[in-house]
């Protein structure tokens, strides 16, 4: 399966919703579109990992780099996921420290701190 | 002998294939229905990191990837031909509960010019595989990892 992408903008947030599977071959994409979000001006970013069905330390990377360009714009990136199998490769990484993750894009879309 | 042998070009597109064909022995082998999101993962990993050595190296030969299936395991060893300058040893049983100790004590980062990326897939690899040895000389490196089966009901 490929990777699929979607944006829409809710308030001040830029949603992004990525389904298939983010490895070696499909990440590029998927750090395009953020680097092209940041480069419009979106500096609030919520990424929706409900559709993910694969990731790996490629799709980490391009995560943290994402993480790091809103950063340097003061702005945010939150990650929305309820899959265990994602979830435990965020763990094993320490990753789980460094992103904010959501159970919803409700919530993702409202936190503030 | 191997079970399954796979030789792929060393470009992207085609870890998912190998990904896919690992996954596919493993269940046949036996490997837990639990476990195998792990293997997919680990061999994805490690298919990637030797893509980007072969990329990243100018090397022409295929990444290998050779899977054997015996009585009580099943083993994956993904093979790449770069040449690495230092050799780099972490033998298993250091399951990390998390990247620092992942990253710092088993799996120590020697690849010459590494990216963050190649780290974290050993770090990835390391804290999902319980069984897993990483060797490396001017040769080429490898990446040995295996899982416990369990005995297959007899299927007609």
């Amino acid at each position: 399966m490929d990777l699929s992408l979607s944006t829409e903008t809710v308030g001040d947030r830029t949603v992004v919703r990525v389904g298939g599977e983010i490895d070696v071959y499909t990440a590029p994409k998927l750090r395009e579109q953020l680097v092209e979000l940041v480069n419009d001006g979106s500096y609030h970013l919520v990424v929706d990992m409900e559709g993910v069905d694969f990731l790996d330390s490629t799709g980490l990377g391009v995560l943290v780099g994402g993480l790091k360009r809103v950063r340097a714009h003061e702005g945010s990136l939150r990650l929305v996921c309820n899959q265990e199998r994602i979830l435990k490769i965020f763990r094993i990484t320490g990753l789980t420290k460094v992103f904010p993750i959501h159970t919803s894009v409700e919530d993702a879309v409202q936190a503030t701190d | 002998m191997a079970t399954v042998e796979l030789l792929f070009s060393a470009l992207p597109e085609h870890v998912r294939t190998a990904r896919l064909v690992a996954a596919a022995v493993a269940r046949r082998a036996g490997v837990d229905e639990a476990v195998l999101d792990e293997v997919r993962l680990a061999v994805g990993e490690a298919c990637s990191r030797a893509v980007g050595l072969h990329v990243s190296h100018g090397i022409g030969s295929p990444v290998r990837v050779v899977l054997t299936e015996d009585e009580k395991k099943f083993s994956i060893e993904v093979a790449d031909d770069a040449p690495h300058a230092v050799v780099v040893e972490a033998t298993a049983g250091a399951r990390a509960g998390s990247v620092g100790a992942g990253s710092g004590a088993a799996v120590p980062a020697a690849e010459e010019g590494a990216e963050g990326e190649d780290d974290m897939g050993l770090a990835v690899i390391s804290g999902l595989v319980d069984d897993v040895e990483v060797s490396a000389d001017e040769t080429g490196g490898h990446i040995r990892m295996s899982w416990p089966t369990t005995p297959a009901p007899a299927l007609s």
